[in-house]
């Protein structure tokens, strides 16, 4: 509930049409650089990060983000490293952070000991691609006691009876990916998306957040009065491969207004 | 089982959304097949005239004579058309896929068995197809990539992860959240999210049903013990359905021991303490995983056995103790496969002969009069650089270096 009414309260702010969600890998290139690339999202304007806590098996992830995880493990991350710096993250800035990861972290580091840990630290919600609401009875009993906002996934084959269904369980809001396939490769926007998107917005009164291969100014443009959220994956992990994490800034400014 | 898909606590359909829809009309698919004895007869009369059912059971007089306990018995899945067991699976699938009306297959494949059935099948009923191949995996099985090319399939070297099965199997999977509509992942083994252990299991089950027939009729009784090599555990579960009813007849998975248990460089999910419960690769099973639940970096000299996980089902009957389960080590394993060359005549695979070396290490503690059957998976073929490698063989390396000068010349 509390997630849905942030982003409810933020949209009705007079300058914005659409908000922005980013991602991290964490401890992808490594910690520090992290908290910068998030100082310079939160300071830009970003309302909800999703920090990806990596596995080694990302299914759903395309090439970047699944090289980001092997690399980040590389470094010998660990799942206690990313829950200490998303408390600090939690406890720095005032946004929404999410966890986002594949069920097999939250499964081994005890399900109830992470939902619980991550309300101390003020998580809003989880991005579990891999939990569908048939296997993730308990995980979504735990969301409703703990309050935080089990975010489920509609994707341009789900049929109108499957949103309706997933929208029953859902909290906060609901991920619409964009295209099929996986993350970061390019999503051309026509009228059999704007068909899709107006059968996710029939099926749910949550808002929309759309995601895969959302990576420029006209993207955003296109999606607002559309959608409620705009996702930048694979976009700010290439920016800040490429130039940097000073990059992101103006980056993350030029998508709107 | 309660609830479909699940054996005891494991099993699952831990699947990404967008594969929903494609998973439903599978599961119909496949309940509507599973249903209708002639699809079952179709299959038969494929598996008897495009592949060589029913492989034989061949008595290994000498090797029993040599330990000196128990009659050794070996089904011949190797007799299989492309050399494995595999192909039970494969030809049972591509049936399916023509009754959906799917146009393209995919695969994963580890020692490239899987993938060279895979593409037989869609070159003979004209499926596109596209193999998933982890790097190392190519490496070391190169002759298998060579016939999958040759069989007009795509062959794509995977280079995320560890290289090998899983990372394959999860390329596999982004393939397939790209492109559903049309393609049919061909899941080679007995895990993965359900209906694809339990389909691979009932096409697998071929392999018992002949077994428990023949053992019958050649030693006139049932077998003390049936002997199967366990990676993912498709030729091992094929064999043990026909026993499964049978409590008298011990039933022993031998899982890929590596340089020992001790090592940690193995791929022993249920003969070693290192493994875990997880939910990986759209399945809840044992994985060899660390505290974090991010997977280990597995060993094996072969290819086929070198994977993290192991069929949710396979693991149900180890937690029931209806399987049990040990390791062969790979200098084990080549022994085994020396001997059976050497004295039976019998090239089995490096999968295979894991089987094979637990069977040797325990036929003599048997009586004569008891009789025993190793599931012989697939042929060794295709193991020749690994083999001729670990043989240190010198006219095998002179040949590859005057070939290799003759491609760089």
């Amino acid at each position: 509930m509390q997630l849905e009414q942030y982003i409810k309260a933020e949209l009705e702010k007079p300058e914005k049409d659409i908000l922005l969600m980013t991602h991290i890998v964490l401890g992808y290139p490594s910690l520090e650089v992290n908290r910068e690339v998030i100082q310079q999202m939160v300071d830009n304007g970003v309302e909800l990060i999703e920090m990806q806590i990596p596995f080694s098996e990302p299914m759903a992830d395309g090439p970047t983000i699944v090289q980001a995880n092997q690399e980040a493990l590389e470094t010998g991350i660990s799942v206690a490293d990313c829950m200490a710096f998303g408390k600090e993250m939690c406890a720095t800035h005032d946004i929404s952070f999410l966890f986002m990861t594949y069920y097999n972290i939250i499964y081994k580091y005890g399900v109830e000991n992470f939902f619980r840990k991550s309300k101390d630290y003020g998580i809003t919600g989880f991005i579990i691609p891999d939990l569908p609401p048939e296997e993730g009875q308990e995980f979504l009993g735990l969301a409703k006691k703990y309050e935080i906002s089990p975010i489920l996934i509609y994707a341009p084959t789900s049929t109108d009876e499957r949103m309706q269904t997933l929208d029953s369980y859902a909290d906060g809001f609901m991920y619409c990916i964009a295209r099929k396939g996986v993350t970061g490769q390019q999503t051309d926007f026509d009228t059999e998306f704007d068909h899709y998107i107006g059968r996710c917005r029939a099926a749910t009164n949550l808002p929309l957040a759309v995601g895969f291969g959302i990576s420029s100014r006209e993207d955003i443009t296109y999606l607002t009065g559309k959608a409620d959220i705009g996702v930048i994956g694979t976009a700010t992990i290439n920016l800040v491969n490429n130039e940097g994490a000073t990059a992101v800034g103006p980056f993350i400014k030029g998508l709107r207004g | 089982m309660a609830t479909p898909g699940y054996y005891g606590k494991w099993g699952g359909a831990f699947i990404p959304e967008v594969l929903f829809e494609t998973f439903k009309e599978l599961n119909i698919a496949f309940a509507a097949a599973k249903a209708d004895p002639s699809f079952w007869q179709e299959y038969l009369d494929l598996m008897s005239t495009y592949s060589c059912r029913p492989t034989p059971l061949t008595y290994a007089e000498n090797i029993s004579k040599h330990l000196g306990g128990a009659q050794i018995y070996i089904k011949r899945e190797d007799l299989n058309h492309t050399g494995a067991h595999k192909a039970n699976n494969v030809m049972g699938q591509g049936l399916l896929v023509k009754r959906m009306g799917k146009k393209r297959v995919i695969a994963e494949t580890g020692a490239g068995q899987h993938g060279v059935a895979t593409a037989t099948m869609a070159a003979k009923f004209g499926f596109d197809c596209t193999i998933y191949m982890g790097e190392e995996d190519v490496m070391r099985q190169r002759p298998n990539v060579f016939w999958m090319e040759k069989l007009g399939a795509t062959v794509i070297p995977v280079t995320s992860g560890t290289k090998t099965l899983k990372d394959a199997i999860n390329e596999a999977f982004r393939d397939w959240v790209t492109d559903m509509e049309d393609t049919h992942y061909v899941m080679g083994t007995v895990c993965g999210p359900h209906p694809f252990p339990e389909m691979v299991a009932w096409f697998q089950s071929i392999v018992g049903t002949e077994a428990v027939e023949q053992i019958s009729k050649f030693a006139g009784k049932l077998p003390k013990r049936v002997y199967a090599c366990v990676g993912g555990g498709s030729n091992a579960i094929g064999i043990f359905q026909g026993f499964l009813d049978t409590p008298e007849v011990e039933l022993v998975g031998v899982e890929a021991g590596g340089l020992g248990l001790d090592s940690g460089q193995h791929a022993a999910r249920l003969s070693s303490k290192d493994s875990s419960p997880g939910v990986a690769q759209g399945y809840h099973t044992m994985f060899l995983q660390n505290d974090d639940g991010q997977m280990n970096d597995t060993y094996s000299v072969s290819a086929g056995l070198d994977y993290v996980g192991v069929s949710p089902i396979l693991t149900d009957l180890w937690e029931q103790g209806k399987v049990r389960f040990e390791a062969a080590t790979d200098s084990e394993v080549m022994a085994a496969l020396d001997m059976t060359m050497k004295m039976e005549g019998i090239i089995p695979a490096l999968e295979s002969s894991h089987a094979f070396a637990q069977a040797y290490k325990e036929a003599g503690e048997l009586s004569p009069d008891d009789a025993i059957i190793i599931n012989m998976s697939g042929r060794g073929d295709k193991d020749i650089f690994t083999v001729a490698h670990a043989y240190d063989d010198p006219s095998w390396k002179e040949f590859i270096i005057k070939k290799g000068a003759e491609y760089a010349a």
